[in-house]
């Protein structure tokens, strides 16, 4: 879990942070204006592509993706 | 009562000047919309009303009254000058939905600049596009977007200040930047706010089109006559309302409405600078009482995607007028809202260009859930036929949405581009290049775009710009841009690619596209899908039919392919 965590905060900072904001494992990413709804979808096409897994549309709602750490939970339910 | 009363009552009576009137105005005085906003409103005694109300996405906020406001305005106009920034010169608003955003639009309009609000969410490339169009001279943003105009300063010797409203002291600034906290400047009481005059240029808002590059339109002071008449009857803005417009100001909406209407007409809003959750939107009403509240059909069907369960948790009774713009309200949300919160949202209809609402439903008149409403009093608005652009004289045939030109709002040009102005009259007609039917009654009935256009989320996004940007990345060929339809969204953009000799579809690179394009233009305009192909569908000229790759997305009639070039 750890790991993940960091693989996606660190995509997080790589790909939607322009200046040096701090993000940590609970700052609020869709709520927080850090990634909007448009973008989220890039990011759930991250976590498909780096975790093979299929996140169905009804479950990437801005709540489940409003942090890291709600992030990687809602991962960890798809990997098999 | 509502302001409007009996909607056919003031088509038979209506003049402007009922408008001019309220807000004290003679022809040929000076109007300037900043004073309006700030100034006027204290001198008629309410100096110490909340006018704004402002939380962030931490729950912090921040309250300012219209003196607040008003001193707040005079002291960024006087920051403006103090940097040699004078009457039309072009002035960047590029930030979030902060406090700043606001009162910088007024304090840019007192001193006869002309305010150019920008998305904050805009890569570099759409901003170099826009500023470069504007020859902008000063921008004044927030230091987390600094970085993007950094990126591209060097191609703009034209632009001398960049302000960051929120600079951290321990950091040093870079080249042409000024810091400017609004919080410790002194404030100024006693400003000269510049003698503008009903043809003054005022706010240049862009809009994308389907070929070339995002057109700026051009308003003046004069629009102030529209848009506080227009908010004041169809968003029925009483003194005691507590107001909520969700727009961002990058667009139209959140300047017409989230600003110029909402002030003039002396109200309170309330401002949420955080992003989408239901959660939040709806604990937002509860804790400041909205009453009138003005939004979109994109949030509104992310709401209905909420579920009811979710509004039952709040106490909404406050709200007592809806309305929406941005893309046509289809009739479930208009049923679903009066379901959940006892009121039907009002569609209206209007763009950047028209500067107010044109088309609307009004309140006490009868809704016809789906339905754009009627032609605001004074502005005649019908369907003429596509070929002769002749009014239909008969009910329910589909053409397209003209306007007679000549109220207050409309847009006075596109900046640098009188050319493609010019086109969009024709017969004596304003075409907003909307498809439309009048039903028996003389409501409107939206049918779509006329153009290849995609509205998704209530933004314009053009084929043509995140074709051009799609062509950029290394491994593209060649790319068809076209509208997907969305649930939520209504539209969203998807790409067609064809990849140089090298280079393999994946699903690595398919985001990596994404990407690239989200950074480089918005996340508005990047691709929600790239489906990889070996080639596209073109004339035989060469020129790609978007329209072939439009009609299978939608599961539409493919048409004349007569001119299809042969494998």
């Amino acid at each position: 879990m750890e790991e993940m965590l960091e693989v996606v905060r660190e995509y997080i900072i790589e790909e939607y942070v322009e200046d040096d904001s701090e993000v940590t494992f609970d700052t609020p990413l869709i709520s927080g204006g850090i990634v909007d709804s448009f973008s989220m979808v890039s990011l759930k096409r991250f976590l498909e592509n780096k975790y093979n897994i299929s996140i169905p549309d009804d479950k990437a709602t801005p709540e489940a993706f409003d942090s890291v750490n709600k992030i990687c939970v809602l991962v960890k339910e798809y990997i098999a | 009562m509502s302001h409007i009363g009996s909607y056919d009552e003031r088509v038979k009576d209506f003049d402007w000047k009922i408008s001019e009137k309220e807000l004290g105005y003679n022809e040929g005085d000076p109007i300037n919309i900043g004073w309006y906003c700030t100034d006027r409103i204290c001198e008629m005694g309410k100096a110490d009303k909340p006018a704004l109300i402002w939380e962030g996405s931490t729950g912090n906020e921040k309250r300012y009254t219209y003196n607040d406001i008003r001193l707040a305005s005079n002291t960024i106009g006087d920051f403006l000058r103090s940097l040699g920034i004078n009457n039309e010169d072009r002035v960047c608003l590029f930030m979030d939905k902060i406090p700043e955003l606001y009162l910088g639009f007024l304090g840019v309009l007192k001193i006869g600049a002309i305010a150019q609000p920008l998305f904050s969410a805009f890569g570099d490339e759409s901003l170099f596009i826009r500023l470069e169009n504007a020859q902008t001279k000063a921008i004044i943003t927030q230091k987390k977007h600094a970085p993007k105009v950094r990126k591209i300063l060097d191609k703009m010797p034209w632009l001398e200040h960049i302000i960051i409203v929120d600079q951290d002291p321990a950091k040093p600034l870079m080249e042409r930047e000024v810091a400017f906290n609004l919080e410790e400047a002194p404030k100024v009481e006693k400003f000269d706010i510049f003698p503008t005059y009903a043809e003054s240029p005022s706010v240049l808002h862009y809009t994308s089109g389907t070929t070339g590059q995002p057109k700026g339109v051009k308003h003046v002071h004069a629009s102030l006559i529209a848009q506080y008449l227009t908010a004041k009857w169809v968003l029925d803005l009483h003194d005691d309302d507590i107001y909520w417009c969700t727009a961002d100001p990058g667009w139209v909406t959140g300047t017409s409405y989230g600003i110029i209407g909402a002030f003039s007409n002396g109200v309170t809003q309330c401002v949420l600078d955080a992003g989408f959750s239901a959660d939040n939107w709806y604990r937002f009403i509860e804790k400041h009482k909205v009453t009138v509240w003005y939004s979109a059909p994109t949030a509104i069907r992310s709401l209905m995607k909420a579920g009811d369960e979710v509004v039952r948790k709040y106490d909404l009774t406050s709200l007592r007028h809806l309305a929406s713009v941005g893309e046509p309200l289809n009739s479930e949300a208009v049923i679903w809202s009066e379901k959940v919160f006892g009121k039907p949202f009002l569609d209206t209809y209007w763009q950047t260009e028209t500067g107010c609402m044109v088309i609307t439903n009004f309140p006490d008149m009868k809704i016809k859930p789906g339905s754009m409403g009627k032609g605001f009093p004074g502005i005649l608005a019908t369907v003429v036929d596509p070929e002769t652009y002749e009014p239909f004289n008969e009910s329910g045939k589909m053409g397209l949405i003209a306007i007679k030109p000549g109220w207050p709002s409309m847009m006075r040009t596109y900046w640098n581009n009188e050319e493609t102005y010019q086109k969009k009259f024709v017969n004596g007609w304003y075409i907003p290049g909307d498809r439309s039917s009048i039903d028996s009654e003389g409501y409107f009935w939206f049918v779509g775009r006329d153009d290849d256009v995609i509205n998704t989320g209530g933004h314009l996004v053009s084929p043509f710009e995140v074709e051009s940007a799609l062509l950029e990345h290394e491994a593209v060929a060649e790319s068809a841009v076209v509208a997907k339809p969305d649930f939520v969204n209504m539209e969203v953009v998807k790409a067609f690619v064809t990849l140089k000799p090298g280079f393999t579809a994946s699903k690595e690179l398919d985001l990596q596209i994404m990407n690239f394009v989200r950074k480089k233009l918005s996340p508005l305009a990047m691709p929600q899908e790239i489906e990889f192909v070996e080639s596209l569908p073109k004339t035989r000229s060469g020129k790609i039919m978007r329209r072939i790759l439009h009609a299978k997305e939608w599961g539409e009639e493919i048409g004349d392919t007569s001119t299809l070039e042969e494998d």
